[in-house]
């Protein structure tokens, strides 16, 4: 029991975070609106939420568009329902941006914000237009927003409710990492002292590293048909990580080749090591030097950086704890099957 | 074979890749034949004469040299057959470097691969499995590297492109020296 502590742990974590990962709501959050353009005059959009509370929050209902320094207030609003709103609004001919960002904010969902949410039609865009008096064309109030009372994950625009794949996403690639440098570190000891043991336990380890490799790339290519819209995109980072998966295919291609099971050992170790220092240098390093959709990559912030907010930390790190631990398991269990079955067949042939 | 299919490619990027897959398939060939071509007699006299480390710095420079001797002549060739637009305004240093780095970084990894395959029944067929996922994103630089150079861009900012070539070639080095000396011992 005192030993095994790790392995309740990360069982527990798993589940948790299963769990609430896959259940807690997402913060509420504008979607889309329509019609998405806006000609001179008066306009009437319908706004469409997500997870929103509007009839249930009417009487502190705030709804404003802001184009450069202006900000457009509508005269006429409806609540349709508690997703739905219908606004009207009247357009000045000429403007400062192409693009109107729409704000909503009522007490119960906060402030929630649609970047460019419209976009003009046969308006002048002009750079900068005379300074107007804002009082008399601003309709905000100021009002406090108390933060939604219950357990949220940010609602991001494009993500929306994928944001949860975080919590399968990168722990199966940090898994397979640690698994591959348990791997080499197996096939480093083999070399050292030639202990038939750490070339059975170096397999495991890459086979089980496999298995969370290709989690990862389920799990990430679902994640690209949403967010990019292809289920795989010709990418230097998607492109390393197939490589990474080939990479250790072949290392059992060569394992299972060679009849000597000595030499096939040798062999193995050999690549395997060459190929995970390749494999780190062409997955880690390079990619971060050129262009990549994929983030934290050549420039493109990773999530922590931004929109990782602290709901989301405080099921992400236990995530991420509890898939490394499950994998040490997995393999731990077929490090002592295979053992036996050495062991086995050492007693067998005496 | 490219010249029967196409008689001419005016287009830099296809002219560019088809040359390096060219090279890629005869680099395969090559390297595969330093191994493969010596008998285990011969092995195991190299074995008493003289250090792993030696053979394998020999094979590595052997290998580079025979393949940017390739690299250059059948880039010639390659020229002559398929047409030299893509030519033009090509940056001269940078092509070279491409040709050179080509050569010697396919050369470098290719050995410790070869080493590997030799001591495998099926040693072409294996020689590819094991290969191609390590010089592939190697080779994927060097086109892109190789593609600036044609196009005339800039040395300061292709320069990124030689520097990590060059850094995996020497770090390729580096890991056969260390490694090889474990395949040679039987």
């Amino acid at each position: 029991m005192a030993r095994n502590w790790w392995k309740i742990l990360s069982a527990l974590l798993v589940l948790t975070t299963v769990i609430i990962g896959l259940n807690a709501p997402l913060a509420p959050g504008i979607t889309s609106v329509g019609p998405d353009r806006v000609a001179y005059g008066v306009n009437s959009v319908t706004v469409q939420g997500y997870n929103t509370h509007f009839s249930e929050a009417e009487d502190d209902l705030q709804v404003w568009l802001s184009n450069g320094s202006a900000v457009i207030c509508p005269y006429e609003l409806v609540i349709l329902d508690d997703l739905r709103l219908r606004m009207t609004f009247s357009i000045p001919e000429k403007v400062e941006e192409a693009f109107f960002d729409l704000y909503v904010n009522n007490g119960t969902d906060g402030t929630m914000m649609l970047e460019s949410a419209l976009m003009q039609k046969d308006l002048t865009v002009v750079l900068s237009l005379p300074e107007k008096d804002k009082s008399e064309s601003s309709c905000l109030r100021p009002m406090e927003t108390e933060e939604a009372a219950w357990f949220t994950f940010p609602n991001q625009s494009i993500l929306n409710e994928t944001i949860r794949n975080l919590f399968f996403h990168v722990p199966s690639w940090f898994s397979m990492m640690l698994l591959m440098t348990m791997s080499l570190a197996y096939s480093i000891l083999y070399l050292r002292n030639s202990n038939f043991k750490y070339d059975l336990f170096a397999g495991n380890a890459a086979g089980v590293g496999l298995v969370f490799a290709t989690i990862g790339l389920l799990t990430g290519s679902v994640w690209a048909r949403f967010t990019w819209g292809a289920w795989w995109v010709s990418d230097p980072r998607l492109n390393g990580a197939a490589l990474g998966v080939l990479v250790y295919l072949a290392y059992f291609v060569l394992k299972s080749s060679v009849n000597d099971s000595e030499k096939a050992a040798r062999l193995g170790a050999v690549y395997n090591i060459f190929a995970y220092v390749m494999m780190m240098l062409f997955i880690m390093v390079l990619p971060r030097m050129t262009d990549s959709l994929h983030p934290g990559v050549g420039g493109n912030p990773a999530f922590s950086q931004y929109d990782l907010d602290d709901n989301m930390r405080m099921i992400f790190y236990p995530a991420v704890i509890g898939w490394m631990g499950i994998a040490l398991w997995i393999m731990q269990l077929r490090n002592r099957m295979s053992a036996i079955d050495y062991k086995r067949t050492l007693r067998e042939y005496a | 074979m490219a010249y029967l299919g196409f008689r001419e490619i005016v287009d830099v990027p296809t002219w560019n890749a088809l040359f390096w897959i060219i090279v890629l398939f005869s680099a395969f060939n090559a390297a595969a034949r330093s191994f493969a071509s010596e008998n285990t007699g011969r092995r195991l006299y190299l074995f008493t004469l003289a250090r792993p480390e030696a053979v394998v710095l020999g094979k590595m420079i052997y290998n580079a040299l025979l393949l940017m001797v390739m690299v250059f002549s059948s880039f010639a060739f390659y020229a002559l057959t398929l047409g030299t637009s893509p030519l033009q305004d090509a940056d001269v240093l940078g092509v070279v470097t491409a040709l050179a780095l080509g050569g010697l970084g396919l050369g470098l990894i290719l050995t410790l691969v070869a080493a590997l395959a030799s001591h495998t029944d099926n040693n072409l067929g294996l020689m590819a499995i094991l290969g191609l996922p390590v010089i592939l994103p190697y080779l994927l630089i060097l086109i892109r590297f190789s593609k600036n150079a044609l196009d005339g861009i800039a040395w300061s900012v292709n320069g990124v492109y030689a520097l990590q070539l060059g850094a995996v070639a020497v770090l390729s080095l580096a890991l056969s020296y260390i490694l090889f000396p474990y395949l040679w011992r039987e």
